[in-house]
């Protein structure tokens, strides 16, 4: 048996795990539109998916996953719940040099579930683990959830949250306007000499005296963000302790079960995240009564933060070294209430690589 | 025998043949001036092939010519680093690739405003925020390393400082040399909105076949041009 097909065969294996376990098959599209796409990861995207014109269609993209897909198909005439399995090539443009696949197979399991995320979690997980067995994988875990629940529970403005909460999936950011908003970083001298400037006249003068008015952005949006900018450099910058908080959360990396009982120890100066960490340990429980043992599961509160997706709760990784995650997957329940145009339906999924497994098995024959 | 590309037209191809006929290597367009073609003096085993600047880029990448002048926004534009080694930076042809909005966004001073302002313009008009640009590698490497969002690209292969006026956009990213039509057309340049500082490089292809008398003739040329062997 060739490579491929040893591939193929790993794949249908794997697929046949999800259907048994109660999915219903599904196929989506290799030409997606790349508009939907675009909306939703933003131009960072087409630095990784291919890209094409159809004079007719417009821009199309080679499906770089079956997430959108798959949510679209569910939302617009999905049975609830549902459990959905598929199987076939996506399409990633990859840096040269780096040995990495830019078309490979792609199987993946998907929930939508009302009933109870924490046992669907934990159904997902345990899936993936038993269809992955004697592989030698790492799992890691983490809980997007948890970080959003820190930032919406900071005692500041809705302004500043609503920031930090828009740039949770690009940690550089995050951690830039972070800095800024706890005042550990000096303002950039631009933004000095415009406050200044803000300060020195009315918006609406200060419009009138730049000139000619060019462009879509009113002249009300202007003056509604330079009024909010004036108030926001008025304002106090974010507790120390609070800062304190978020930062260690950030680089919170431990065993789920320690990682738990250090959570319940920062609730009580960070009531907000409470309720995240009340999941936290349902989601733990869940895992425990499949038999994962939690207190080695290691846990990491970034995880999954620089992933494509918009995971915004449960993450999971099951890793080998040197190599992309073999499976990788979450909970995007916000995807659901985008793409459903104002459904919405709690989400928890994720993909296996059966090109790495097949790797993986033909090593340690 | 290597072949080297000079750019076909205008300042670029001017300060390109002074540049080497200051240093000996004197080249002189031959037939009638529309006749794209060049012939050398004070040296054997190097031809000139006068290129459009914007393919010069994909001719060294392809290995079409072993050398080439162009651009270094060309270059970064549409090749990957190790396609092309830098032999020199000519000095000339400089002009800087940069971001700029209205002057009228008096709350936009730095890219960390435009980010934000992204986002509210979403907010109110159910679109990204557009920005044109022919540049579109090069600035969406800059932006995505910043983490800004809530953005678009759309594609200006010309007159790109009008496209805000005109409603197709509402930022552009752009080459500018001294910011005169930029201001004339009411836009500013972000104060940290600096995407690229081009300007002509000479440059060796790594793809390009060099056999033994080419490496000779290469030789030859970087003694003339005291410039250091690319290959």
């Amino acid at each position: 048996m060739n490579a491929k097909a040893a591939i193929r065969a790993e794949g249908e294996r794997l697929l046949a795990g999800f259907l048994q376990a109660g999915a219903v098959l599904v196929d989506a599209d290799v030409l997606q539109p790349a508009e939907t796409l675009l909306d939703l990861y933003g131009e960072d995207i087409r630095a990784r998916a291919y890209v094409t014109q159809d004079p007719v269609r417009g821009e199309m993209m080679l499906r770089p996953d079956f997430t959108v897909p798959v949510v679209q198909a569910h939302m617009a005439h999905g049975a609830d719940p549902a459990r959905y399995a598929y199987l076939g090539e996506v399409f990633r443009k990859q840096a040269r040099g780096s040995g990495r696949a830019s078309e490979y197979l792609q199987v993946g399991y998907e929930v939508f579930d009302r009933a109870a995320p924490d046992a669907a979690d934990a159904e997902v997980f345990a899936l993936f683990r038993d269809l992955l067995a004697g592989l030698n994988l790492r799992p890691v875990i983490g809980d997007i959830g948890i970080l959003m629940a820190a930032v919406r529970g900071l005692e500041t403005s809705e302004r500043r949250k609503a920031a930090l909460l828009r740039h949770v999936w690009r940690p550089k950011r995050f951690r830039a306007l972070l800095d800024r908003f706890a005042g550990r970083a000096p303002a950039h001298a631009g933004r000095v000499a415009l406050l200044d400037r803000l300060k020195a006249g009315s918006p609406a003068q200060l419009i009138e005296q730049a000139g000619t008015f060019v462009g879509l952005r009113s002249a009300d949006e202007i003056v509604a963000r330079a009024q909010t900018l004036v108030a926001d450099a008025e304002m106090p910058p974010i507790k120390a302790t609070e800062a304190a908080l978020l930062y260690d959360l950030l680089g919170l990396e431990a065993p789920a079960g320690h990682a738990l009982r250090h959570l319940r120890g920062i609730t009580a100066m960070l009531p907000a995240i409470g309720p995240a960490v009340d999941r936290f340990a349902a989601r733990l429980e869940a895992l425990a009564s499949r038999g994962v043992d939690v207190e080695t599961l290691a846990f990491e509160a970034s995880h999954g933060r620089t992933a494509l997706e918009y995971y915004d709760g449960f993450v999971f990784s099951f890793l080998a070294d040197g190599m992309p995650p073999v499976a990788s997957g979450g909970r995007y329940d916000a995807l659901t209430a985008v793409l459903g145009s104002g459904a919405f339906i709690p989400a928890v999924g994720g993909v296996i690589r059966p090109g790495l497994v097949a790797g993986l098995k033909g090593a340690t024959a | 025998m290597i072949r080297l590309g000079v750019p076909s037209k205008g300042r670029l191809m001017q300060d390109c043949l002074d540049w080497f006929g200051a240093r000996g290597v004197v080249m002189r367009r031959t037939g009638s001036d529309r006749e794209y073609s060049v012939a050398v003096e004070g040296i054997g085993g190097v031809v000139p092939v006068l290129l459009s600047a914007g393919e010069i880029p994909r001719d060294l990448a392809t290995g079409r010519i072993h050398l080439g002048v162009t651009g270094s926004d060309l270059v970064r534009e549409q090749l990957v680093e190790d396609e092309v080694a830098e032999i020199a930076r000519l000095g000339f042809g400089q002009a800087d690739l940069v971001l700029a909005v209205p002057n009228v966004w008096i709350d936009v001073e730095t890219v960390d405003d435009l980010d934000a302002a992204a986002a509210a313009f979403r907010k109110a008009h159910g679109h990204r925020l557009r920005i044109a640009t022919k540049y579109h590698r090069l600035v969406r490497n800059f932006l995505q390393a910043q983490g800004v969002a809530d953005y678009q690209l759309v594609d200006s292969q010309g007159a790109t400082e009008g496209t805000v006026k005109n409603g197709t956009a509402e930022a552009i990213a752009d080459i500018t040399s001294s910011g005169e039509t930029l201001r004339a057309n009411h836009l500013r340049i972000l104060s940290d909105g600096l995407i690229h500082s081009s300007e002509a490089v000479l440059w060796a292809s790594t793809a390009a076949e060099w056999t033994a008398e080419g490496r000779e003739a290469m030789g030859r040329l970087a003694g003339m041009l005291k410039v250091r062997l690319p290959i």
